[in-house]
């Protein structure tokens, strides 16, 4: 019998991260995420499964409180909202440069300072490009259903301690509060000690006399070495943008003219694709579901044979930067965006594409025809 | 008989009176010479070695002066960002709640950048224990003001001392956080003489032994000395410390189990 329920995202994430065999969660409240800490204190998630739930002083403490347990090889988490995630910005930083293995929820919200507490997609750079000091990246999730919430939590401590690296799930507002069913997996037990040094030599779990000690840090000063640590990380980057790369394409086979959207944009878009096909037009839409890595090659592939591309966000241009760099050219790229909060409308995107391709076509190939009055 | 003992010869069991800790790895110490950190490590070591917890410890060094005591202690350690340690080390213990969790921090590490971290995994009665070393300045960084300077001390940043009327006053956070429930054992200690020592290492024993009993967190200052910082001689510098330091940093136990 499947174990299907009706759950908000940010619950139905909870739930996953629970089934994930996590060991440990540091949080501080912030809408619109809130529930996530909530759903684990009420679920008795440390009855349920010996995992660790803690309210922390701050996003700050909680960030490093997740390095501590990231470095002794448990399976650990925070999660928050925009402002929050700004002030982890350092921590993050010291997590990449010492590749320890964590998940992250950023549900975002309308920026920038305390902007407003409604969805939106205006920290893709943060996410995508790095937020903190350094040359690093992250494996970025962004998830378009409250499935895809639940799902990614496992994925995402996958391939965290598969690449050694911080793993963040993008959500929004919207994806966060919105409630839809979700199809449940059988619990994950989590990992003994034992276990752990077997399979992660590397950890902190206390110096045995069969091994030298381990120390995890980011700090070198040696700028040789420090150089070499670079050039290590940025090969492991390397590596997952070859391997890792997520999307999805919904009805791109014969499109001619594509929506490149993520997250809650693309459900928008999905619905636009429906209307505009209903009315004869061959649209189709990408959704990234990595942000990093890109999906750059498929976006290539695309743009050799659509007309346009839209790329919308609910931000004022963020994604669109990579959208470009991967057609490079090819094809006219648009971009639409929504800004404070505003999601925009199915009818209203494929107004905007309509408008920046097709009419213009039409206008185009009349020109062509000789019948152009000016 | 040959009329020059050689190093090897000297070099005997028996004639040993004083070694390196087996603890403390071979690296040369980057500590100034004259250094209270030097000591502080050692006793420490010292402590974890008689109790037998090398493989049961994990240490969090801090960002200032001993951001490289991994290097110096043969266990197994984590570097954490400036402040962060008692969040670190939190994270740590409540995952692994059967190791000897430690952080060893600075003035400015502690009681400035990581003042809420301090105070509230103190608050928490975290079962960790936190090696304090306040030297009343930002030695890493080259002799700054720190929340520990002492009125009117002339500091990198207090050119003309620290004038408390627009820098505010030292910080009296060991204090501070003894008044907190959720501390179980807080002393006041110096390693500048070997009388200091001998007391140091009992209130590190303690500090130590407590964290096994799940009580709350001990926390154990160390007053020393920053010799470069300060701009003396290490000897200088202990008199300074006697002499300034410690009538507003009273050294002894301020707060014992009941
Ligand atoms: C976020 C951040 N801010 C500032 C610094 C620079 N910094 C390094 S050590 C230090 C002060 C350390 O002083 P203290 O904690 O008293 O240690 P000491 O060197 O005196 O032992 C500062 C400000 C840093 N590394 N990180
Ligand atoms: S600068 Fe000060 S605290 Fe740092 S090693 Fe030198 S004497 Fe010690
Ligand atoms: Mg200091």
């Amino acid at each position: 019998m499947k174990d299907i329920r009706l759950m908000k995202g940010n619950e139905a994430f909870a739930e996953g991260v629970i089934r994930a065999g996590c060991d440990g969660y540091f949080g501080y409240p912030i809408t619109p995420q809130s529930e996530v800490l909530e759903y684990l204190a009420a679920q008795r998630a440390d009855e349920r499964t010996g995992m660790v739930v803690l309210q922390a002083e701050s996003e700050i403490a909680s960030i490093h409180m997740v390095y501590g347990g990231a470095a002794c090889g448990k399976k650990v988490l925070t999660s928050s909202s925009s402002p929050g995630i700004s002030l982890m910005q350092e921590g993050i930083s010291f997590l990449a440069g010492t590749e320890l293995p964590c998940l992250l929820l950023n549900v975002v919200r309308g920026g920038p300072g305390l902007g407003t507490i409604q969805p939106s997609q205006s920290d893709y750079f943060q996410a995508v490009k790095g937020g903190g000091h350094g040359d690093y990246k992250m494996i970025v999730l962004a998830p378009a259903s409250v499935q895809e919430m639940y799902d990614f939590a496992k994925l995402g401590f996958d391939l965290a301690f598969k690449h050694r690296i911080q793993v963040m799930i993008l959500s929004d507002g919207a994806i966060g509060q919105m409630m839809e069913k979700v199809e449940l997996d059988d619990q994950v037990p989590r990992m003994t000690n034992e276990e752990i040094i077997q399979k992660y030599p590397w950890t902190t779990t206390g110096k045995t006399p069969d091994r030298e000690r381990n120390i995890i840090t980011s700090l070198d000063l040696n700028p040789v070495r420090q150089e070499i640590i670079n050039r290590k990380l940025q090969e492991k980057f390397k590596k997952i943008q070859e391997t890792e790369v997520r999307f999805e394409r919904i009805q791109c086979d014969d499109a001619e003219y594509l929506f490149v959207a993520y997250g809650s944009s693309a459900r928008i878009c999905q619905k636009a694709v429906m209307l505009g096909r209903a009315r004869g037009l061959k649209i189709g839409l990408l959704r990234p579901i990595t942000l990093f890595p890109f999906p750059s090659d498929e976006l290539a592939k695309l743009s050799k044979q659509v007309h346009g591309i839209l790329c919308v966000e609910m931000s004022a241009g963020q994604m669109v930067e990579d959208v470009r760099l991967s057609v490079n050219g090819a094809v006219p790229v648009e971009h639409y965006g929504r800004l404070g909060g505003i999601i925009p409308a199915p009818d209203e995107v494929l107004h905007v594409l309509e408008e920046n391709f097709i009419n213009e076509t039409m206008i185009s190939e009349s020109a062509a025809g000789g019948e152009r009055k000016s | 008989m040959p009329d020059t003992i050689t190093r090897e010869e000297i070099c005997q069991p028996e004639n040993m009176i004083y070694c390196r800790t087996p603890l403390l790895t071979d690296a040369p110490l980057s500590y100034c010479p004259g250094c209270g950190h030097g000591t502080a490590h050692r006793l420490i070591m010292e402590v974890i070695e008689e109790m037998n917890l090398q493989a049961d410890t994990i240490g969090v060094a801090p960002v200032g002066c001993s951001v490289l005591a991994y290097d110096f202690l043969d266990i197994d350690m984590q570097q954490a960002a400036h402040g962060r340690a008692p969040a670190v080390a939190t994270g740590i213990k409540r995952l692994m709640p059967d190791k000897f969790v430690f952080t060893y921090q600075g003035d400015g590490d502690l009681a400035a950048i990581g003042t809420g971290e301090t105070i509230h995994a103190c608050n928490r009665g975290e079962n960790i224990t936190i090696f304090f070393v306040n030297n009343g300045i930002y030695g890493m960084t080259g002799g700054q003001m720190a929340p520990t300077t002492l009125p009117n001390m002339k500091t990198a940043t207090s050119p003309f001392g620290r004038d408390v009327q627009t820098m505010g006053y030292p910080l009296k956070i060991t204090e501070l956080i003894a008044m907190l429930p959720g501390t179980y054992f807080v002393s006041r200690q110096s390693v500048h003489t070997p009388a200091n020592v001998r007391k140091a290492k009992k209130a590190i024993e303690k500090a130590i032994s407590y964290q096994k009993l799940n009580k709350g967190l001990s926390f154990v200052e160390i007053v020393s000395n920053c010799n470069s910082g300060w701009k003396m001689t290490p000897l200088e510098s202990n008199k300074w410390m006697e002499e300034n330091m410690f009538s507003f940093f009273p050294l002894g136990d301020i707060k014992v189990p009941k």
